[in-house]
Formats: C-alpha cells, sequence, structure tokens
C-alpha cells in the first residue's frame, strides 16, 4: 500500500534509494545534498540496503568510482551539488560516453564565488552538453518519482545513459511537504534487475573501456550518444506511462499548465513553477489568458514539444535560474532556438531570477505577466528581484 | 606463493604483443613480469598515461583481460568502484569467480595528481594492488619534471641550464607514504630481476586488502639510455642502492636486496643522457657527491627501518 509522509525533498530521494536498494552508492558529502548520502548512510547502517556503500575521499573520486562500477555491471545512484558537481565535471563526459547507467541527485545550488549555499541551476547547467539526461523536479513527490523512473530511463539498452534527477537546494531538498511513497515491492517490481551488456565483470569476454581514439572515430562514437538520446526522447513516453500505471502520477517531458489556450506564457524550471502556477490561476480568475510551461526534461530537450507548447503565442517570458555570463542564459537560448526552428517570431523575454537562492515572490511572476500583456517586450536580459 | 618458472614461461601475458610502447621500454616489461604469475582471473584499471594511450588505439586493446581507463588522477578510486560492485554482485550471487584487480599508473599519475585517489582508495581497504610504473617524470606529454624525478635530472620543466642543473629537488618518497597507510602489503622494486618483480606483485595481488607496488622502469627516450639496457640500468639502480629494492609485510619492513659492494651512483647516473650535465663543467664533481650523499643518506632510512645493518666488501 502506498504511503504519505511528511518529509523534505533530500529525504524523499533517499528513500527512493532505499527501495532501489542499488549496488554501489560511492558519494561525497556537500551542502545541500548532504542529507541523501546521510540519511542512505543509516539505511546501510541498520541493514536496510544491500548497498556497498563506498564513502569517497571527494567528489572526483565519487563519480569516478560510479562510472567504473556502473562499467562493471552495478546499478550505481549517488548525489552532489554546487562545487562537488564542478569537480566532477572532467568525467561526467566519460560517464556519458561509457553509455554507463547512474541515477545522480543533483540538488542545484550557486557555484561560488562568493561562496553560498542556496539555489540556483549553475552547477547542473554548466553540465548540460556531456552527455547526460537532465530532468528537473518541481517538488519531493516529483523528486522521488523521478529516482526511480530514472532508473528505467537510465538503464534502457536503447539509451543507456546516466541521468540527473535535479532538485532545488533547501526549497525543495529541506522543505517539508507531504509526499506519497510506494510500497517496496511496487518499487522493486518497477525498477528489475540491471541487466548488464559489456559489463567488465564479464572475465570470460573481455572489454576495453575507455580507449584512446583519435580523429579517425571520435566523432562517431559521439555521433552514437546523439542517437541515444534521440532514443530517450522517443521512449520516455512509454516509462511515464508505465511509472503512471503504478504510481497514478504522470509526469510528461514539459509540464502544460494552462498553457493551450494561454495568449501569454512564462516557461521556467524547478521549484519555481509553484509561485507561476499559483499567480496563473489567479490572473486567470481575473480574466487574463496566461499559463505556465514548466520544463521537466532539459536533456535531451523536447525541441518539437516546446515549439508546440509556445505556437501562436503573444508573448513568452522565459525565467532562467543561472547566467551564461557574456552570453544568453541556457534555458532561453533552448526555447528561442525551438521556437525559430519552427518558424515562429514570437517575442522571447529573458528574465534572471534566483540566484544564489534569491527569493522568487509570486509579486514577479504577476509583473512579468503584466508586462507580456502591456507589450513590453525587450531582447535585453532582465534580473528579477536584483537591487539596484 | 612461490612461482616456478616452468609454470609460467608458456602462459599468455594479459597484455599483447603489438602494442605501441617504444622499444625497450620499461612500463610493458613490469605488466609482463608482474603478472606473470598471477593465476586468477583479472580486471585492469589504468591511469591516463604511455600504457594507457599506446595499449588501446581504438579500435584495437592489447589487453587480453577487462580494462577500464577514465582520467589520469583517478585510477584508485577507478579500482574501487569495480572492486565495489565486484563485492556487491559477488554478495547477490550474481558472481561466483574470484576475480582479482590491478590498477596501474605512471609516476604522474601517483605521485602528484593522482595521490589523494590512491590515497582514499588505501585507507577504505578495498582489495586491489596499485602498480606505479615509475619512469620518474611525465614522459607521455615529453619528459616534464614530476615529483618522483630525482634531483639533478634533466626534465622539460625543470631543464639543465647554465645556471640551474636541472631539478633542484628530491623525488617524494612515494613507497613510505603507501607504507604510512599501514595496508597489509607495499613494495618497490625495479626491473633488476623478474622473479622478484613477479614475486612482490603476485604477494600483492594474493594478500587480501588494499597493496601497492612501486616498480622503477626506465624510459628509454627521455633517460635517453640505449634500448637495449633496459635491464642492465635496473640493476645499476639496485646495485648502487639508488632504488631500494624492499617490501613491508603488515608493517614489518624486510630489504629484499643487499649489494656485496659498495658500487657508485655514478655508474647508475651516467650511462643516462638525462644526467649528462652533472658529468661536465666544474660543478660536476660537487653534483656528483651531493648525489652520492643523497643515496647514502636515503639508504640508512631504508637499512634502519628494516632493521639491518649494511657491511659491503671493499
Amino acid at each position: 500500500m502506498p504511503r504519505k509522509e511528511i518529509t523534505s525533498g533530500n529525504w524523499a530521494f533517499a528513500e527512493a534509494m532505499r527501495q532501489i536498494d542499488p549496488d554501489v552508492v560511492a558519494a561525497y558529502p556537500i551542502t545541500p545534498s548532504t542529507d541523501i548520502i546521510m540519511k542512505f548512510a543509516e539505511f546501510v547502517a541498520d541493514g536496510k540496503v544491500e548497498t556497498n556503500f563506498v564513502t569517497v575521499e571527494s567528489e572526483h573520486s565519487a563519480i569516478t568510482a560510479c562510472v567504473t562500477a556502473s562499467a562493471a555491471g552495478a546499478r550505481v545512484m549517488t548525489a552532489s551539488s554546487a562545487n562537488g558537481v564542478a569537480l566532477m565535471h572532467e568525467i561526467f563526459p566519460i560517464a556519458g560516453c561509457f553509455r554507463t547507467p547512474i541515477v545522480f541527485g543533483l540538488v542545484n545550488r550557486s557555484v561560488g564565488a562568493p561562496i553560498n549555499i542556496h539555489c540556483d541551476h549553475s552547477d547542473s547547467m554548466a553540465q548540460r552538453d556531456y552527455g547526460w539526461i537532465h530532468l528537473y523536479c518541481e517538488d519531493a513527490q516529483e523528486a522521488y518519482d523521478s529516482a526511480i523512473m530514472a532508473v528505467r530511463l537510465s538503464e534502457n539498452d536503447d539509451i543507456l545513459t546516466p541521468v540527473f534527477v535535479c532538485q532545488d537546494g533547501f526549497i525543495t531538498s529541506h522543505g517539508f511537504e507531504p509526499v506519497e511513497y510506494m510500497d517496496d515491492d511496487t518499487v522493486k517490481t518497477f525498477v528489475g534487475e540491471r541487466q548488464a551488456v559489456n559489463a567488465l565483470l564479464d572475465v570470460d569476454n573481455p572489454v576495453s573501456y575507455g580507449s584512446f581514439a583519435m580523429s579517425e572515430y571520435y566523432f562517431e562514437i559521439k555521433r552514437q550518444q546523439i542517437e541515444a538520446h534521440k532514443k530517450a526522447l522517443e521512449l520516455y513516453e512509454g516509462i511515464a506511462r508505465e511509472f503512471e500505471s503504478i504510481s497514478g502520477r504522470y509526469y510528461p517531458m514539459i509540464d502544460c499548465y494552462r498553457t493551450e489556450d494561454a495568449e501569454h506564457v512564462i516557461v521556467v524550471m524547478s521549484s519555481a513553477s509553484g509561485a507561476v502556477k499559483d499567480v496563473v490561476d489567479e490572473m486567470r480568475d481575473k480574466g487574463h489568458k496566461v499559463g505556465c510551461l514548466r520544463i521537466r526534461m532539459f536533456r535531451p530537450f523536447p525541441v518539437k514539444a516546446v515549439a508546440a507548447a509556445l505556437k501562436g503565442k503573444k508573448a513568452v517570458a522565459v525565467l532562467d535560474r543561472c547566467l551564461s555570463i557574456g552570453g544568453t542564459a541556457p534555458l532561453v537560448a533552448e526555447i528561442r532556438s525551438a521556437l525559430y526552428g519552427a518558424g515562429e517570431t514570437i517575442p522571447v523575454n529573458s528574465c534572471i531570477y534566483g540566484l544564489g537562492g534569491r527569493d522568487f515572490f509570486p509579486q514577479y511572476a504577476e509583473d512579468i505577466f503584466m508586462d507580456l500583456i502591456n507589450g513590453i517586450n525587450t531582447p535585453e536580459e532582465r534580473y528579477i528581484g536584483l537591487l539596484e | 606463493m612461490s612461482i616456478k618458472i616452468k609454470d609460467v614461461i608458456h602462459k599468455e601475458s594479459p597484455m599483447t604483443q603489438g602494442h605501441r610502447m617504444c622499444p625497450g621500454c620499461g612500463a610493458p616489461t613490469a605488466v609482463h613480469q608482474g603478472l606473470m604469475g598471477i593465476d586468477h582471473p583479472l580486471v585492469v584499471i589504468n591511469a591516463t598515461g604511455c600504457l594507457e594511450v599506446s595499449t588501446t588505439v581504438y579500435p584495437f586493446s592489447a589487453w587480453r583481460v577487462p580494462w577500464i581507463h577514465t582520467a589520469f588522477e583517478n585510477a584508485g578510486a577507478g579500482a574501487a568502484g569495480v572492486e565495489a560492485a565486484y563485492q556487491a554482485l559477488k554478495k547477490k550471487g550474481k558472481i561466483d569467480k574470484e576475480i582479482k584487480f590491478v590498477a596501474f599508473g605512471g609516476d604522474g599519475g601517483t605521485y602528484d595528481i593522482g595521490l589523494q585517489s590512491l590515497s582514499g582508495a588505501l585507507e577504505r581497504g578495498h582489495d586491489f594492488t596499485y602498480i606505479c610504473y615509475n619512469n620518474q617524470g611525465y614522459m607521455n606529454t615529453g619528459a616534464q619534471r614530476s615529483s618522483a624525478t630525482p634531483k639533478g635530472a634533466n626534465a622539460t620543466t625543470s631543464p639543465a641550464g647554465s645556471v640551474i642543473p636541472g631539478k633542484l629537488q628530491k623525488p617524494k618518497d612515494l613507497t613510505s607514504i603507501a607504507a604510512a597507510h599501514h595496508i597489509p602489503y607495499v613494495a618497490q622494486t625495479t626491473l633488476h630481476n623478474y622473479m622478484d618483480v613477479a614475486s612482490k606483485v603476485k604477494k600483492a595481488i594474493e594478500t587480501p586488502g588494499p597493496a601497492f607496488v612501486n616498480i622503477l622502469v626506465p624510459c628509454v627516450l627521455f633517460w635517453r639510455i640505449d634500448p637495449a639496457l633496459q635491464g642492465d640500468i635496473c640493476k645499476k639502480a639496485a646495485d648502487t642502492r639508488f632504488w631500494p629494492i624492499y617490501e613491508v609485510i603488515d608493517g614489518e619492513w624486510k630489504l629484499s636486496y643487499k649489494p656485496k659492494k659498495r658500487v657508485p651512483v655514478e655508474e647508475f647516473l651516467k650511462p643516462q643522457g638525462r644526467y649528462s650535465h652533472l658529468f661536465k663543467g666544474e660543478r660536476s664533481k660537487a653534483l656528483l657527491e651531493q648525489a652520492q650523499a643523497d643515496v647514502e643518506k636515503d639508504w640508512e632510512y631504508i637499512l634502519d627501518r628494516c632493521g639491518e645493518t649494511w657491511e659491503p666488501a671493499e
């Protein structure tokens, strides 16, 4: 039987880890993801999982051990944040290219300087081009559910790609809210056992991982990763529907909230979408045709679905919780590209918000909607909640 | 754990011929000699370096056993991950074989950039063996100095110039650092005697828990020696006591080789082009005397740790 608990995003993710009971967890503590690892350590200490828990001496070693354990044939999970994610940067493309399934709880936090422990998306966004699937969760329930779904996505024979399950640091990771847990058997049946291909521990069929490939082969190997991402786009829906059949919860790649007949839309990711959706409801009550498009899957980016959802709107504002200093912020760049490719020339406004954990108030969303409604569009980046 | 040569002479090495290492290079010899006495199935973890790039030029691989390379500074963690997976899958009954794990890293990947990863893996007690094939510099990228490069050696980032006579610092004593982790087995050797290499690596691999073996191997290109002199130069490293041969078994230090005579370190240095500047000019005598004094001091340290005395024949 499912059961409900009041819990945090971190503990919900850890509970998913307990139910999945991966073969190997190699991890290193860093705020705000540490709770995941501490809670999981308790499960290990109390014999609630069979996992070989490797408490490494750095994030670099954590992700290295995850990659080699996955290559060995094990089911592998870990978690990290911010500077820890940055330290792992070198190994992420290796994990992507090795096609080693890993489910990674990424608790989003700004990357200093200045050193700051609170949420923005600069840690995961800096990893966006390295061949991982990126899922961004709105709340603790979604973080729990996504951890379980991600096992199937990551280990699918046609995908074989590591997955980041992102949640907002402190806002989601430490906020307490009701979460419905499935029973252990349901989760275990859904994730099944890993059926590894080309496992390093299959000593009768030796394989070499991490060869030296020069210009004659490198490009073709990268091309295979592109195909795997295309497969992920194709196969995601089936996995999401299967997950719905066991949980009653359905998570499409993009979450279209009252966008169908909307004239003005805010595009956003993760926890801030909660505030935007509330504002949508309030403004709808006042007769404004507004909507919220939440991007859940950022890699592979669902270009067609996004273009279809925004087609024919009068104007759009895209909220990035991340900078690309001197360039275009990551989410708005994707949205503009998707629309341009679809022949849409509607105004796409870029709004930067929430850096270093700066609060995002519902009033901000209302102000942004009112600017869209009043035809105030600008190609310039705007800064929401910045004191100037 | 003894090895009989007739038992191993016809065995296939885990690494084939036809790789792209230089003729005379000591690294493949260390692999062949070190692993020739091993009967268990092996998985090899390799740090970035000459051995890695030259044995796996895609789409070829010189490895007959499972092999993995991720990056430069993380062979210790890489081994930890594979070993952790093995223990987990064995516990669940998904694997029944007794598999052993061997990591190879050069001195750059071990003494320098990979030291933290190695230390972590040793401290956590993974059942694996780390072999440093130590050619005393970043030879894969063109002989830059590492913390294993000897004092006085000419390296491309510590070149012998008209003012500075090569590298000024003594190398780090990594074997002692590994031993300070109080792991079950640590050894230091060179390619002076293949049975010594084979038996030390066999002990390392068959001892449960982490083990570390530091094998001095020549880089013919950047030591600037005749490729035919691989064995000779290693013998000289042992005979001059430039590279003491010993092991540390459960904390007990044991000297493996005591040269009969006092052979001056010059005999090891002279055949190598990387030291040619030490044999020229007015500072030559002082630099060679310093090199000999360093050998004597380090030797005293090893004798002391091993509880040995040394009385060479005159």
